[in-house]
């Protein structure tokens, strides 16, 4: 039987910025902290060398600073993600307290990884992410709402359309987003189809 | 109407269509390696589920993998532990394990090509990003993360959406030092790292139909560095000549009934395209990135890029912050520039072909003094024919330290990494910030031809001048 997981509707918390465009997924977890069997170790890893030097001493990035301390939300830039399938990028920024990420566009397998995994991706327009950031800059440790129903990020004042594929989107509301319950159910078409396929096999 | 290849081997592995909308696509062919795979072998022990289809997973060691010494245990506790976990997961549950004693060890991009497992007509996948590479074949192939990992180990099948398909037609007839990472490089730039967002690419037009299969691997490896997750060639002669006799290709009689099958899948001559780009082959000179991002390069003659040129606010910040991390200015040149480190190696450039060429260049010559060359080769097969044919040997002649096959410094998961701030001439295929394994190191990717001028003069050279009596 599918495992029916818990529905994600809305995320309730502050934001932070990691402003810039193709924000890749070496910045996102560098390879070094790939090295493990697990996820478990990932928890506080993630934009790490974005966020401390050499030494380990702080490069100020928002997400240290106490105004954003707890935040729950990333609002990044265009193509999100960029680069690697590692799945420890998303696992990084879930594992680190993030529920979901706001930006412009996503790389696809990014995309893919954080919605299996129960972290809405969604998309906001360059114009108002720029009116985020501002309103963010201003009132750092405000309190924002994500809503997958009606598809808007909101910070009491304002209502930010934002976007999401319906598949994915679906999947979140129903509490499906495991997407391995649901192949699981059709066992009997996959392994026709596997009859039907060639599998490459050596002779040698 | 007509179809493109990406469309008919969709429909051809449409198992069906989930409850939230997305398609079911039966996976063929799937590959494992040690750092994305662990995660969903244990998810599979914690539900309980057994591996659907072991017959259809091939698992090879290759980002931890040391390339100097590979005697075990390894040095690096944690990297053994990945292989030992790998051993073990494929012994449980009966996958091939192309493992370091097999002769058909190698990077996972290599390997699946070169053994013939990757056939046109296919959908692959792998917990690589890279995975676009198999393309080259004439298949669909992409990157997945852990949890889909254990989606295809327990299902054979992936919840997807389908991609939009941008035909991207080189045409014309490439200059001589000119290829197929130069074209890649080019096409990224000129489109944008995020510019293949939500798209599959088809690559045609007369250059990539006179491309031979490891210049189509180059170039299909790169599509996701344009940020389309799928590229592909639709499969032709050269594919089938190429494919012919090896390991897992289909044999006797089976040959042409696979031929003819692989064909058809095939773009038909009015398939539609979502987007079609024109290439002109004369206007891509050999090509080198500057930046932090394989978008950000120029061909070798150009200058850098002033600030005031960027298309916008954004693009000049991004400008701005890769200049200053890799310590260029605008207006400068890429040539003349003193590298630290030479590499010669990935999943992008580590092919036979890519060593037959820079080994025509080397004979007679020698690395630079203070300049470190690493030679990589990406697979066991690759390595002994390069042993076999002399090409090895003109490699350490020259002055490289020629290694053991994986991953190498293209990643920084294994020994081989920069350190510092050091400059590094490199054919593989990031060049994000921290990529090689230092914080500060910074990358420039090239190809091989350049990177061999490069590694002789000690400065980062265009080949056409280095090699003037060669042909190139």
């Amino acid at each position: 039987m599918p495992v029916t997981l818990h529905p994600i509707t809305i995320i309730t918390g502050k934001a932070v910025p990691v402003p810039g465009a193709n924000m890749d997924t070496d910045r996102i977890i560098p390879a070094r902290f790939l090295k493990c069997v697990t996820f478990d170790e990932l928890d506080g890893k993630m934009f790490y060398d974005e966020r401390f030097n050499a030494d380990g001493t702080s490069k100020n990035h928002p997400i240290d600073a106490l105004q954003h301390a707890g935040a729950v939300i990333i609002i990044g830039g265009e193509n999100f993600g960029y680069g690697s399938s590692r799945e420890h990028a998303p696992q990084a920024i879930k594992r680190s307290g993030i529920r979901a990420v706001v930006a412009e566009s996503f790389a696809e397998i990014f995309f893919g990884n954080s919605s299996g995994i129960g972290l809405p991706c969604v998309c906001a327009s360059a114009a108002d992410l720029e009116s985020i950031n501002e309103n963010l800059a201003k009132h750092p440790e405000a309190e924002w709402t994500l809503n997958l129903e009606s598809m808007q990020l909101s910070n009491g004042e304002k209502d930010y359309p934002v976007h999401m594929p319906e598949g994915p989107r679906n999947a979140f509301l129903r509490g499906r987003w495991d997407s391995v319950t649901e192949l699981l159910e059709a066992r009997e078409a996959v392994q026709k189809k596997a009859a039907s396929l060639p599998c490459p096999r050596t002779m040698r | 109407m007509g179809k493109t290849l990406y469309q008919k081997v969709w429909e051809a592995h449409t198992v069906g269509k989930l409850p939230d909308g997305r398609t079911q696509l039966f996976i063929a062919t799937h590959y494992v390696h040690e750092v994305t795979s662990p995660q969903a072998f244990a998810m599979l022990r914690e539900s309980g589920l057994p591996v659907l289809h072991p017959e259809r997973t091939f698992a090879t060691v290759d980002h931890i993998i040391p390339t100097d010494d590979q005697h075990e245990p390894f040095a690096d506790r944690r990297a053994q532990k990945m292989i030992s976990a790998l051993r073990t997961n494929c012994r449980e549950t009966g996958i091939r394990f192309f493992d370091l004693p097999s002769g058909q060890q190698g990077i996972v991009h290599m390997i699946g090509p070169e053994l013939g497992i990757s056939q046109p007509g296919m959908t692959i996948a792998c917990g690589d990003s890279h995975t676009a590479t198999h393309g080259a074949m004439g298949a669909i192939a992409m990157g997945i993360g852990s949890t889909q990992v254990r989606d295809v180990l327990a299902t054979q099948s992936l919840s997807l959406s389908p991609l939009k398909v941008r035909q991207v037609r080189v045409e014309g007839q490439l200059r001589p030092g000119v290829t197929a990472k130069d074209v890649a490089l080019h096409i990224i730039g000129k489109l944008g790292a995020q510019g293949g967002l939500g798209y599959a690419y088809e690559f045609a037009g007369s250059v990539v139909q006179q491309m031979d299969m490891d210049g189509r691997l180059t170039l299909c490896n790169l599509a996701i560095e344009g940020a389309a997750r799928c590229g592909y060639v639709n499969p032709d002669e050269t594919t089938f000549a190429y494919l012919r006799g090896r390991p897992y290709a289909p044999q006797g009689a089976d040959w042409d009934a696979a031929v003819k099958r692989w064909k058809s899948f095939a773009s038909d001559a009015d398939a539609v395209y979502d987007d079609i780009v024109r290439i002109d082959a004369t206007d891509i000179e050999p090509t080198i990135t500057w930046g932090t991002s394989p978008d950000m390069s120029v061909g070798i003659s150009a200058t850098l890029p002033e600030l005031s040129h960027a298309e916008n606010d954004e693009q000049k910040r991004a400008w701005q912050a890769a200049y200053e991390y890799m310590k260029f200015a605008p207006g400068e040149k890429m040539k003349g520039k003193k590298v630290d480190v030479v590499f010669i190696g990935s999943c992008t450039n580590g092919r036979m072909q890519d060593f037959r060429a820079v080994a025509a260049l080397l004979r007679g010559r020698h690395v630079a003094a203070g300049v470190r060359a690493l030679a990589v080769p990406g697979s066991q097969m690759t390595a002994k024919m390069c042993e076999k044919e002399g090409i090895a040997d003109i490699f350490r002649t020259a002055g490289f330290e020629w290694r053991l096959p994986g991953c190498s410094m293209c990643l920084a998961m294994n020994p081989d990494k920069l350190t510092g701030d050091e400059l590094c001439a490199s054919t593989s295929n990031r060049n994000f910030k921290g990529r090689q394994g230092s914080p500060t190191g910074r990358t420039l990717l090239m190809s091989p031809l350049m990177a061999a001028a490069t590694a002789i003069t000690g400065c980062v050279s265009d080949p056409r001048e280095v090699f003037i009596n060669t042909q190139l």
